[in-house]
């Protein structure tokens, strides 16, 4: 049993709307307790230790994507990684690719809302006008299933954090992006074509500046089918590009 | 987005900050503010947005990381479409809405939300939610512990699916596997973005401004930047959600302060509806309040104490698990006062038992849960019992509203969703009736809003010299706190605050207990005064949002406490062991909190009366929990006149007799007053 351990955390801190803010690590050390996360952890620290450190938590149950970090050299959601899995050592840093606003704080929603308006990431509705009070449009429940599936993107930003294409090309749409391109395609409610998404993600900053390492599929929070999606969707807009 | 600033003095030494350079204050304009951007504000901005209305929408956090994302189980709409919904239909939702309530709601209100839903889910449909779907043929599934062969109809393969809740008589729940709150928002975000509606992140409210009988915006503080801004708007509203966070073990995020409430009840003008009703979910993961959600019962799950017996029969053997949550909640914590809980260093708890329902099913329509269980708990609930205790879940109470969603004593002040007291929930809210409500009353308010907006009422006259002062005002407040040498925690109050609210504003009050509770938050009120901070410093200062919202957040608090202590009765979520019976001769009226000015410590508490009278569905007994209640004067004559025109109207269509009964769809947006189609049942 790994309660008993004095946890030692080297926390990244920078305040860049402070001009005497020098971006560092500093160290805490906080007792473990049985079923402990790095949500306890951290508001452990701010109640006992350091009322100034910035990190963010909403549901603190997985859900809401707010917490991504990187634990030890990882992009994790804070809130569901348990500190028995993880060394006496644990070192947290903000994500990469995304504006700092604060230590472990940074502005995912920023970025995931240019995303989406750069993607058009919603869904064009065939019918824009139906009647509300006709009964709906059946559709085949595996299918809706399917794009239940894809549709459980919760915008965490890990995709983000662990894509060497997005360290590189800051306007790489990630995953995050090629998946929500997956859904939309698989939607029959969608109007577009193949040749519209072409348009979207059929260059560099697209589909094709994959470089396939993966480390997407393997840090998804939600385990989303990242590898094969981002597969079948390169064949795709392939195909729609000749 | 039109933006402008206002020349003017002000004290020396908060110039700097207060203002720019030119000593001028940061003004932006818009039509439609909306403050919150969970399901319910959002569909209020796009709706205002189509009716060709500029709307801001101001959140906390992104916008889909709100809380209504944690919603799992689902959105009750009267579709019919599963075969174990067959025959549902408005008139039966709206019955099941008012017993659940335990007649503490709105009738009309509920009328309204009823016929709205099923336009709502789809709508949602349209948007592109994935809704789980029927299935034609023969399905097993678990009722009562017993595995049973359904047959879902060919006609409904394909259309949305329902599943059962408590306190429900048809299979009613649409929702997407148990992920349905976060496809909603996805949805309902993105169509946001789509409308180019924008949404201004981490941006928090500190005070509306109105000038005594309008409200025509709030003064905002960036929380990255720590900069003050007056939004001015012909229109705010606060779709903010609830309060859980008052409490130590709740299920709600920890964004969940009421500070939206808190605003409207420190104008002074606005008042607060039923705070005392809070309801208490029966499955929060134990020891965490992580919810697991009513759709484990719904399926099929079971509730078993330490010896593994299943319980919840000898209390309530016609519901059993599916009785309504206020009602489950209370027999769980009394199986655990008995005795029968499991005993853990961290207290007692009992078991949530879905094992029997199959690794298939978890695995396509119970996958959250499984998730939860799995990096929480370490088990897999498809072979282990989930620990489960009831955990503080819903604020029926809110910001008081006519049926439009306008606040009746503070003109051009919406609210709609959790924030509201709208008032369809009364004192218990049904299972998948919350995020029905965000995104019907935000179809709703959204139209009342453009209206207001259209109309004369809508003109707004505001100087700015209110603008600039009521920025000021903000400034000193937190320029007092940023300078304060003051000894005490805002963490420690608040965390006093909550075992306060667990330990004796929680399922079961007394007097005693709920006076001792009004007394200590009045002076954790008091010690705010001293509050300290370690970290001199505007800008991302964590320790100083607390600081601010904690005193909001006891007033709040002080509300709940002191409503629950003049309520001497039972009703839904709230029950007085003191006063055990529903005592609808004295209480059948509706608790309006007030702070009448900012040095008061206590809130003001008056009374609206429901009206018997003209009630669709008069006071009964439940059909689950106590039988014992005492009777309103006009209970039964109106019973008999209810009955008496339901037995002339034999033969009659459903909609006529209810429209002679209580007639309301005069009160709903034009555009939404269509009757719904459902399996068998064409549209007029």
């Amino acid at each position: 049993m790994s309660e008993g351990r004095r946890l030692r955390l080297r926390v990244f801190r920078h305040d860049p709307t402070d001009p005497a803010s020098k971006p560092h690590l500093q160290s805490y050390e906080v007792q473990e307790a049985a079923g402990m996360t790095l949500f306890l952890v951290l508001t452990e620290i701010r109640e006992r230790l350091d009322p100034t450190l910035c990190f963010d938590f909403v549901c603190r149950a997985g859900i809401c994507g707010s917490c991504g970090m990187i634990v030890n050299g990882r992009p994790r959601l804070a809130c569901r990684t348990l500190t028995k899995d993880l060394p006496q050592e644990i070192t947290l840093l903000p994500m990469p690719a995304f504006a700092l606003i604060a230590d472990l704080s940074v502005d995912t929603g920023k970025w995931m809302r240019a995303l989406s308006e750069r993607l058009e990431a919603w869904l064009h509705a065939k019918e824009p006008a139906c009647d509300l009070s006709r009964i709906e449009p059946p559709m085949d429940p595996d299918l809706a299933d399917r794009i239940y599936e894809l549709d459980r993107c919760i915008e965490c930003g890990c995709c983000v954090a662990a894509c060497g294409t997005a360290q590189m090309r800051a306007d790489f749409v990630g995953a995050v992006g090629l998946n929500k391109i997956a859904r939309f395609s698989l939607d029959p409610r969608d109007q577009r074509a193949d040749a519209d998404f072409y348009e979207l993600v059929g260059d560099d900053d697209g589909v094709f500046g994959c470089m396939a390492l993966l480390g997407c599929q393997d840090v998804c929070p939600k385990e989303l089918p990242l590898q094969s999606q981002i597969a079948f969707l390169r064949r795709r807009m392939a195909r729609a590009g000749v | 987005m039109p933006t402008g600033t206002a020349s003017g003095t002000c004290p020396r030494g908060l110039r700097r900050r207060a203002h720019d350079k030119a000593g001028r204050v940061k003004i932006v304009y818009s039509d439609v503010l909306v403050i919150g951007g969970g399901l319910a504000g959002l569909r209020v901005a796009i709706g205002v947005r189509r009716r060709g209305l500029d709307a801001i929408v101001l959140s906390l956090v992104p916008a889909k990381r709100s809380h209504s994302a944690a919603a799992q189980g689902g959105m009750q709409a009267s579709l019919g479409n599963a075969v174990k919904g067959a025959g549902d239909n408005e008139d039966v939702h709206f019955e099941d809405t008012i017993r659940g309530s335990d007649w503490g709601a709105d009738q009309q209100v509920a009328r309204m939300f009823v016929e709205t839903a099923p336009k709502a889910v789809r709508e949602l449909a349209a948007w592109g939610v994935p809704w789980s779907r029927v299935r034609r043929g023969d399905r097993e599934v678990i009722i009562n512990g017993q595995s049973v062969t359904i047959t879902e109809r060919d006609a409904a393969h394909g259309l949305l699916a329902q599943r059962d809740f408590g306190g429900t008589r048809k299979w009613r729940t649409c929702y997407v596997s148990d992920g349905t709150g976060h496809a909603m928002l996805y949805a309902i975000g993105d169509q946001a973005i789509a409308q180019g509606v924008p949404v201004h992140e981490r941006k928090e409210a500190l005070a509306l401004i109105h000038d005594g009988s309008r409200c025509c915006g709030a003064v905002v503080r960036d929380l990255a930047s720590g900069e003050l801004i007056a939004y001015a708007a012909r229109a705010t509203v606060i779709a903010t959600g609830g309060a859980g966070r008052l409490y130590r073990v709740t299920t709600n995020a920890l964004i969940c302060e009421g500070i939206g409430a808190a605003l409207a009840l420190e104008t002074g003008i606005a008042t607060l509806g039923n705070m005392e009703a809070v309801q208490f979910h029966p499955t929060g993961i134990f020891p965490a309040g992580i919810l697991v959600t009513e759709g484990c019962r719904g399926d099929g799950g079971l509730l078993r104490d330490a010896a593994g017996h299943r319980f919840m029969p000898d209390y309530e053997p016609e519901k059993k698990e599916l009785a309504s949550r206020d009602v489950v909640s209370r027999r769980m914590a009394e199986h655990i006062r008995s005795g029968h809980g499991a005993e853990t260093r961290f207290g007692p708890h009992l078991w949530l038992d879905i094992t029997q329902l199959g690794r298939a099913h978890i695995d396509r329509d119970l996958r959250e849960v499984k998730e939860i269980c799995r990096y929480f708990l370490g088990i897999d609930p498809a072979d282990a019992w989930i620990p489960v205790h009831p955990a503080q879940h819903y604020t029926m109470g809110g910001i008081r509203t006519k049926h439009t969603g306008e606040s009746p004593t503070l003109r051009g002040l919406f609210a709609a969703g959790e924030a509201a007291c709208w008032d369809l929930h009364g004192f218990n809210r049904l299972g998948g009736n919350s995020v029905a409500e965000t995104v019907v009353a935000g179809m709703i308010v959204g139209e009342f809003v453009a209206d207001f907006c259209a109309s004369e009422q809508g003109d707004l006259n505001v100087p700015t010299a209110l603008l600039r002062e009521a920025v000021d005002a903000e400034r000193r407040a937190l320029d007092a706190l940023l300078g304060s040498r003051g000894t005490e925690s805002a963490d420690l109050i608040r965390s006093e605050m909550q075992q306060v609210m667990t330990a004796n504003v929680g399922i079961f009050r007394d007097a005693s207990g709920l006076e001792a509770a009004v007394g200590k938050l009045e002076a954790l009120l008091r010690r705010c005064a001293h509050i300290g901070l370690r970290r001199h410093r505007d800008g991302p200062n964590p320790e100083l949002v607390m600081a601010y919202r904690v005193p909001r957040m006891l007033k709040l608090a002080l509300c709940i406490a002191a409503g629950a202590l003049a309520r001497e009765e039972s009703r839904g979520a709230h029950f007085r062991e003191d006063f055990p019976r529903r005592d609808d001769a004295h209480w059948l009226r509706r608790t309006l909190a007030s702070w009448s000015q900012p040095s008061a410590r206590l809130p003001s508490l008056a009374y609206e009366p429901l009206d018997v009278a003209s009630m669709e569905l008069p006071p009964g007994w439940r059909g689950y929990g106590a039988r014992d209640y005492l009777n309103h004067p006009d209970t039964a004559r109106r019973t008999a006149e209810v009955q008496a025109l339901r037995e002339r109207s034999g033969g009659r269509a459903r909609h006529e007799i209810q429209e002679a009964l209580m007639s309301y769809r005069h009160l709903l947006p034009e555009r939404l007053r269509a009757a719904n189609e459902r399996l068998g049942e064409e549209v007029r």
